[in-house]
């Protein structure tokens, strides 16, 4: 019951945005724009900074991100179905993982960009230990999302909502991010640093299991008004 | 929650958490540099900081008790304005 | 208020007009020389700080999971406190930080996670004030987050070796130098105490006057 509940709503939220693609565009259109407003901000004698490869990658995760998560639940409180969902017997936890599935999917594809395009403007060696980089990305996205899904839908009906996600998601999930660019920059020198990668992988694993455990815990009280 | 998810969310988060603390990265230091190493031009007077540091908690403390004491004579004058209303209806 | 809070109030204002006697008497840390008293401000500052989250956090969790008005004063007024002493913090610790390390801020582990702390408590009480109605769930949920947050700040030290003191300098100080460092926090704990009491009331205040709008709205 729990996981159909959760593929529903996916496949609720997938169908919907197969109709128009509107965030799925605008999403990888403004993580794309986060990357290049970057390069140019690092651009050192024509070269762009190598270093700074590992911060942009996650910022502009970060940052597409937030804007996704704003508009995934506006969908929800545009068309009221809110409080359909939430009147629906099922569990309201589902709901949650089945939103949460829905962005992990929208930040995955949205990685599946990022990467290349990074690799290519930084000349950086991401591809060099694959999946170590699969496995962090992976975590740190995890982490974000199951954060930031909490968050998004409870504000839904907050007033100051839009400046609201980001002030209170950035502090919580900045430890995801630290722990997500060192572990991309230590993939990135002239020799792989495995063991600090494979390291910041598990502090990632704790992060999410920690977070999602919580989220999961605190969605139900916090959705009952 | 049932108890047989938090003993899978804690094994989790152990298992997960040892190799952050097994594997240590590179040490990096663990003693205080000393302040003579610091360039004489950037050395300042300790002295002031010491006495600036103490000032500023005495200071924020003072400060927050002010706000405390400000909106509690604005909500006394709230209730006070009500409850001359009050008795009017 | 409770009759305790003119005495406790006064004593907590002695303690801390006192303290700089009791740690003008504490020997010099060897490396550092008079700027190393500030030690005695700064870490008592942080304790006082978590045991704040701590409330903070524990307050929240009864107010979501059993909607408590109580536990929602009390968790608003230990965010707002929170967010004072790590104001103290993360100012005493850069004073100290300039004289002992030659720079006012450093990017270690430390530092980073404990202004985000302060950040998360900060949001929470914006998030109070613009919030608008159901705030206080909001409040509650980033305070809860805010803790789960911490253990990763105490632990982060011991992870990421840098140059700030290691955790492990509280249970090896010499007990000339022990006896102001608790003297100080003792003297914050009480401070905490009587900024909660002051605060909580105010929260009941509130509270009282919201209720007096709604039956004169009657």
């Amino acid at each position: 019951m729990f996981f159909r509940t959760a593929w529903l709503v996916l496949k609720k939220d997938a169908a919907i945005e197969a109709k128009s693609w509107e965030v799925l565009t605008t999403t990888l259109f403004f993580a794309v724009s986060c990357v290049l407003i970057f390069s140019f901000a690092f651009v050192k004698e024509g070269r762009a900074v190598e270093d700074a490869a590992a911060g942009i990658l996650w910022i502009a995760i970060a940052f597409s991100g937030t804007l996704a998560l704003g508009r995934t639940f506006e969908r929800e409180r545009y068309g009221e179905t809110l409080r359909a969902l939430l009147l629906a017997p099922a569990p309201r936890a589902a709901l949650y993982v089945g939103k949460l599935l829905g962005m992990l999917a929208l930040l995955g594809l949205a990685e599946l960009l990022l990467v290349p395009l990074v690799a290519l403007l930084f000349q950086a060696t991401l591809f060099a230990r694959p999946l170590l980089l699969i496995a962090l990305l992976a975590g740190g996205t995890i982490g974000f999302c199951a954060v930031g899904t909490l968050f998004a839908a409870m504000l839904v009906r907050a007033r100051s909502r839009d400046v609201l996600l980001p002030i209170l998601l950035y502090p919580i999930i900045i430890p995801v991010i630290i722990a997500g660019v060192r572990g991309t920059a230590a993939l990135l020198g002239a020799t792989p640093d495995e063991p600090t990668a494979i390291m910041w992988i598990g502090v990632l694993g704790a992060f999410d299991v920690v977070f999602v455990t919580l989220s999961l815990w605190t969605f139900e009280p916090l959705m009952t008004e | 929650m049932s108890l047989r998810r938090l003993l899978i969310a804690l094994t989790s988060f152990v298992l997960l958490a040892a190799p952050a603390f097994a594997l240590q990265p590179p040490k990096g230091q663990s003693e205080f540099v000393p302040v003579n190493e610091v360039p004489a031009a950037d050395q300042l007077p300790a002295a002031p900081l010491l006495i600036v540091a103490y000032a500023f908690v005495w200071a924020a403390t003072l400060v927050y008790v002010w706000s405390i004491w400000r909106r509690m004579n604005k909500v006394e004058d709230d209730m006070r304005a009500l409850a001359q209303k009050m008795p009017h209806r | 208020m409770r009759k305790v809070f003119g005495p406790l109030a006064a004593f907590t204002g002695l303690m801390f007009v006192a303290s700089p006697f009791v740690v003008a008497r504490a020997p010099f840390e060897s490396s550092m020389g008079i700027v190393s008293k500030i030690f005695y401000f700064h870490v008592p500052s942080w304790f006082a700080m978590f045991t704040a989250i701590a409330i903070c956090g524990a307050a929240s969790l009864i107010h979501l999971f059993r909607t408590s008005p109580r536990a929602d004063r009390i968790a608003e007024a230990a965010g707002e406190i929170a967010v004072v002493f790590g104001l103290m913090g993360l100012v005493t610790g850069p004073m100290w930080g300039r004289k002992a390390w030659g720079v006012w801020w450093i990017w270690d582990a430390k530092l980073t996670i404990a202004l985000l702390l302060e950040m998360t408590f900060i949001s929470g009480v914006l998030v109070r004030k613009y919030g608008g109605p159901g705030s206080d769930k909001l409040a509650a949920a980033v305070g809860i987050f805010g803790l789960a947050v911490t253990p990763f700040v105490y632990e982060a030290v011991n992870i990421w070796r840098t140059i700030h003191p290691l955790t492990s300098v509280v249970p090896t100080l010499p007990a000339t130098m022990a006896v102001p460092f608790w003297y100080c926090v003792t003297a914050y704990m009480l401070l905490l105490a009587v900024l909660l009491m002051l605060r909580v009331n105010l929260g009941k205040r509130q509270a009282a006057l919201d209720e007096l709008y709604l039956a004169y709205e009657d």
